[in-house]
């Protein structure tokens, strides 16, 4: 894969804040000895809705799992809330951004169980969880509280990927990288999933997300800002074009 | 002990003529194993017969750093053979297996010989060679098998373990259940064959011992030491093997480093 630039297009910006909370300053990636993306900077500002955009392979997910500290970058820096990357406490810091794969990895058992078990997780030891507020979830998704009983294995790949929305939702995020959530989806419940995650994100003023996707009218109804990644036409370096 | 009849080298001819039936069936319904059968034949007798000739030199020495020298190139046997039948490899796995499987072995024969048996002098070839012989090789199966599904769960289940990475996992919190499984992996067979014993097969320790004239009684005893010997040192092997693979296949700052296995094309 050859360079990859990355320009930042922004049509409106939402600025509530003057710091950021996600600072990215000219990352890069490499894999096998090929840069997969480098030089990319942006700002993730409270309240941001920001797309990542740019052809299959241009390593959107990957910018996403870097993001979320599951790669390494072998350039550049990532800052959190004023603190390297590297100085933050890798679960604490991913309790706060976390990061939704793209194919949703269940267990066996019911919805439920699913949902229940990322309590047992040392960072959230002092939450519980909250069928109350998994219910409210549900039913703006225009499902009823059978769907926590249904078993994981005979649900499709669709509901896996609203069962896998609703076990980080629920962990109230300040940052979402969401990778292609709503792939698997039909129309109505993509709908209904943007609906429940822009609630998540009205519910308090410093919630931002990150979003991939492919269908281009969704990036426009759930994105204010634009970050392209593109193949670079003869720059080594790649460049950034502001906003 | 006056019953032991040793085998000269005729009859050892005479013995090694029975592998002609074997040879003569293979031949006879074309199952093309002949050569294989006569190379393994051969390899069998070399091996052996080389390996009593150093045993007999080391026990005739007496002296410990022999004694230790030969402990030594058993476990690099062991842990290079432990890691070959393995599906995938990391950079540092021979020696991660080489240290997990000595460190293992070495303390609980060391603890049989010096601890229970109590032994004269500490280092006795003759009883530590085959005692620390036998738990290697019950060490090396139990390794080989829990690395292997170790290495193999991790890419098999990559996706449910970057997932709870994702959500706020320790590395220890996302890989618990697959170091859990690996650790049953391989102690399955040790713990099989202990559930079985003396009523399916005749541990070898025990028949040796018994052709060598010692009564049954004190035999069994023998080989009941030596299984709970065994138990621990595969225990320990299996899981010195699975923390150290466990340290270099995820990152301190919790990632998932899958790109540190290359599979192994057989």
């Amino acid at each position: 894969m050859s360079q990859n630039t990355l320009e930042d297009s922004t049509s409106t910006r939402v600025d509530n804040q003057s710091i950021p909370i996600l600072l990215i300053e000219k990352i890069g990636r490499k894999v096998q000895e090929n840069w997969i993306w480098q030089n990319i900077s942006f700002e993730l500002v409270a309240g941001d809705r920001l797309a990542v955009v740019g052809p299959s392979g241009s390593g959107k997910s990957l910018l996403l799992r870097t993001l979320a500290g599951l790669d390494s970058i072998q350039s550049g820096h990532i800052t959190f809330r004023g603190k390297a990357l590297s100085g933050w406490n890798m679960p604490q810091f991913r309790s706060q951004v976390i990061y939704l794969h793209q194919q949703p990895a269940l267990y066996e058992g019911t919805v439920e169980s699913n949902l229940q078990q990322v309590y047992r997780l040392a960072v959230y030891r002092n939450r519980t969880y909250d069928r109350s507020q998994i219910l409210d979830y549900l039913s703006s998704l225009g499902r009823s509280a059978d769907f926590l009983n249904c078993s994981t294995e005979q649900l499709s790949g669709g509901e896996q990927q609203i069962v896998a929305c609703l076990r980080v939702l629920q962990l109230s995020p300040q940052v979402l990288l969401l990778d292609e959530p709503t792939a698997s989806l039909d129309s109505t419940s993509t709908r209904h999933l943007e609906a429940l995650i822009d609630r998540w994100q009205q519910s308090e003023s410093n919630r931002s997300c990150l979003w991939t996707s492919h269908d281009p009218v969704q990036i426009e109804r759930v994105a204010t800002r634009k970050l392209v990644i593109s193949e670079a036409t003869g720059n080594v370096d790649g460049h950034l074009s502001t906003d | 002990m006056d019953t032991y009849l040793p085998i000269d080298n005729w009859q050892l001819a005479i013995a090694a003529s029975l592998i002609l039936i074997n040879i003569c069936l293979s031949l006879g319904l074309r199952l093309g194993l002949a050569k294989r059968l006569g190379i393994a034949a051969f390899r069998m007798v070399v091996q052996l017969l080389l390996v009593g000739y150093i045993l007999g030199w080391v026990f005739s020495l007496d002296n410990p750093l022999w004694v230790m020298l030969l402990v030594l190139t058993m476990s690099a046997i062991a842990g290079n053979a432990s890691v070959n039948r393995t599906r995938r490899r990391f950079p540092s796995i021979y020696w991660n297996s080489l240290l997990s499987i000595l460190a293992a072995s070495a303390f609980v024969t060391s603890l049989l010989v010096n601890g229970i048996i109590h032994i004269d002098p500490w280092y006795d070839p003759q009883y530590v060679i085959p005692l620390l012989g036998m738990v290697l090789g019950n060490a090396l199966t139990g390794t080989s098998l829990a690395l292997d599904r170790f290495m193999e769960d991790l890419v098999s289940r990559r996706s449910q373990i970057e997932s709870l990475l994702a959500m706020g996992a320790t590395r220890w919190e996302a890989a618990n259940e697959t170091i859990k499984e690996a650790l049953r992996t391989g102690m399955i067979p040790t713990i099989n064959s202990m559930t079985v014993l003396g009523l399916v097969s005749l541990p070898g320790m025990m028949t040796g011992q018994m052709l060598a004239g010692v009564n049954p009684a004190n035999a069994v005893r023998y080989q009941i030491v030596i299984y709970f010997t065994i138990a621990a040192g595969t225990a320990l092997a299996c899981i010195g093997i699975i923390l150290l693979a466990f340290r270099v296949l995820f990152s301190p700052n919790h990632q998932l480093r899958l790109e540190r296995l290359q599979k192994v094309e057989f």
